[in-house]
């Protein structure tokens, strides 16, 4: 049966884990069965690609510069081990961070703050790596005038309207978009569909939907009402309360294209 | 054992972790005599594939690609280098499978990179894709594409519009998605290549 929330031509919805690292270990609780040591984030990566994980997210909030070389041993034993593609973010604002990245194994990088700061940075990371390493993270939230990009996890605001910013930076060469409501992250109320399906409509460039993930049911209202790209979770898959080959079986079942 | 050509054009990591994980042994080809120490040979390759071109010409080893008759795999634009053409930079290509590689035309509709799991359907029978049904999952990452030639595409992909997934003329095979990120399925491609002989 053909669906009208199939991807093009059999592109599969994506489901996406996102893992949250410091120092080289995963600092979200996670609560798994059969895990040695929940801290390791090459453990729990094998964990989800064998659970059907389309893609991995590892989001680095390690502080300090010296330690980012733990990062890059990370990201090897990651490349090394895992046989699904991996993104990684955070702290990343000059070339040779991404590079560095980039020869550890990463396949993409998730650039935020520094290409608000800089937005030249998109260009050129996209001349040197191709548009399809440049993933472009945007937190935004709602306010009386608009959507305004965020910074540090929501607690700066911009004078940056999110619209604006998605499409300048799709020009200077983003090849993907990681768009997070603020309003929606840790409510597990559902994503922000309204907002995702306009950005969704608004690029020519493939879309992840981030924040608010509580139920197998959001994933379905996602796809069906956005047709985005992928959607990307961290709690609900860390807790159990969702288990991905449960949800993907899910989501074929509501015609939604799915690699099982 | 597998030997992959060295010309700069993108990270190999994972496709050596892959290898590694597979207990396939390989090595480095830098210069024309490295070519001798394999049965086989891989052209890896992401970026810009017009760049990639450059690079590949600068290393001098290029004649000596063209006149392989050991088995080869080109993986993403290393698939792309051994067509005619690519839109990419409008660059002429190595010439060893005559068709061309061409750009995805962005529309709404159509997002641009084509990236993510799609699907492939085998076109051509052949010991690449032995044991790997059709519609298998690939991990696809590409803004061009080898359009569709019913005589030597194996696989085909669609994506808006029917394109090869994975090409082949005597000893010389590509595949556009990347096995080295494919899964199972992906793995089990890069062991089938790792048992072909000429």
């Amino acid at each position: 049966m053909q669906s009208p929330f199939r991807g093009l031509g059999g592109l599969a919805k994506r489901i996406i884990p996102c893992l949250d690292v410091k120092d080289g270990r995963t600092v979200k609780g996670v609560n798994f069965v059969d895990l040695r040591d929940a801290g390791d984030p090459v453990e729990l990566a094998w964990q989800y690609s064998q659970q059907g994980a389309d893609e991995l997210v590892f989001l680095d909030i390690t502080a300090t510069h010296e330690k980012r070389k733990t990062t890059i041993e990370m990201v090897k034993s990651v490349a090394r081990q895992i046989n699904i593609p991996f993104t990684i973010g955070g702290g990343i604002s000059e070339l040779k961070d991404a590079e560095a990245l980039l020869n550890a194994g990463a396949d993409k990088i998730s650039i935020n703050s520094a290409a608000v700061r800089r937005p030249q940075l998109i260009n050129e990371l996209a001349d040197a790596f191709g548009v399809q390493f440049v993933v472009l993270a945007v937190d935004t939230k709602n306010l009386p005038n608009g959507d305004f990009v965020h910074l540090n996890g929501g607690r700066i605001a911009t004078e940056l309207q999110t619209q604006h910013w998605i499409k300048e930076a799709e020009e200077r060469g983003t090849g993907e978009i990681l768009l997070t409501s603020m309003d929606k992250d840790g409510t597990k109320s559902g994503f922000d569909n309204i907002l995702l399906k306009q950005i969704n409509e608004m690029v020519s460039v493939p879309v992840i939907a981030s924040g608010g993930a509580g139920s197998s049911q959001d994933f379905i209202d996602v796809f069906q009402k956005t047709n985005i790209d992928a959607a990307l979770a961290a709690s609900v898959f860390h807790y159990g309360e969702i288990l991905i080959p449960e949800l993907k079986a899910l989501l074929k079942n509501n015609q939604i294209e799915i690699r099982i | 054992m597998t030997g992959i050509v060295n010309y700069g054009a993108g990270n190999i990591f994972s496709l050596t972790a892959a290898l590694e994980r597979l207990n396939l042994e390989y090595g480095m080809i830098n210069s024309e005599s490295d070519f001798d120490l394999y049965e086989r040979i891989i052209i890896p390759g992401v970026g810009h594939a017009g760049a990639a071109m450059k690079k590949l010409i600068d290393t001098g080893l290029v004649p000596k690609i063209k006149s392989l008759t050991k088995p080869v795999l080109g993986i993403c634009v290393g698939m792309q280098l051994i067509t005619d053409f690519s839109e990419e930079g409008n660059s002429e290509m190595l010439g060893i499978i005559p068709v061309k590689t061409l750009k995805f035309k962005e529309d709404i509709s159509k997002k641009v990179p084509h990236m993510g799991w799609n699907q492939i359907f085998v076109q051509n029978e052949n010991l690449l894709f032995a044991g790997i049904a059709d519609e298998t999952y690939f991990y696809f990452v590409h803004s061009y594409y080898i359009e569709f030639n019913s005589k030597f595409t194996i696989s085909y992909c669609n994506y808006g519009t029917k394109f090869s997934a994975s090409i082949k003329k005597n000893n010389f095979y590509g595949v556009q998605f990347h096995p080295e990120k494919s899964g199972e399925a992906g793995e089990k491609l890069l062991q089938n290549f790792a048992h072909l002989k000429i």
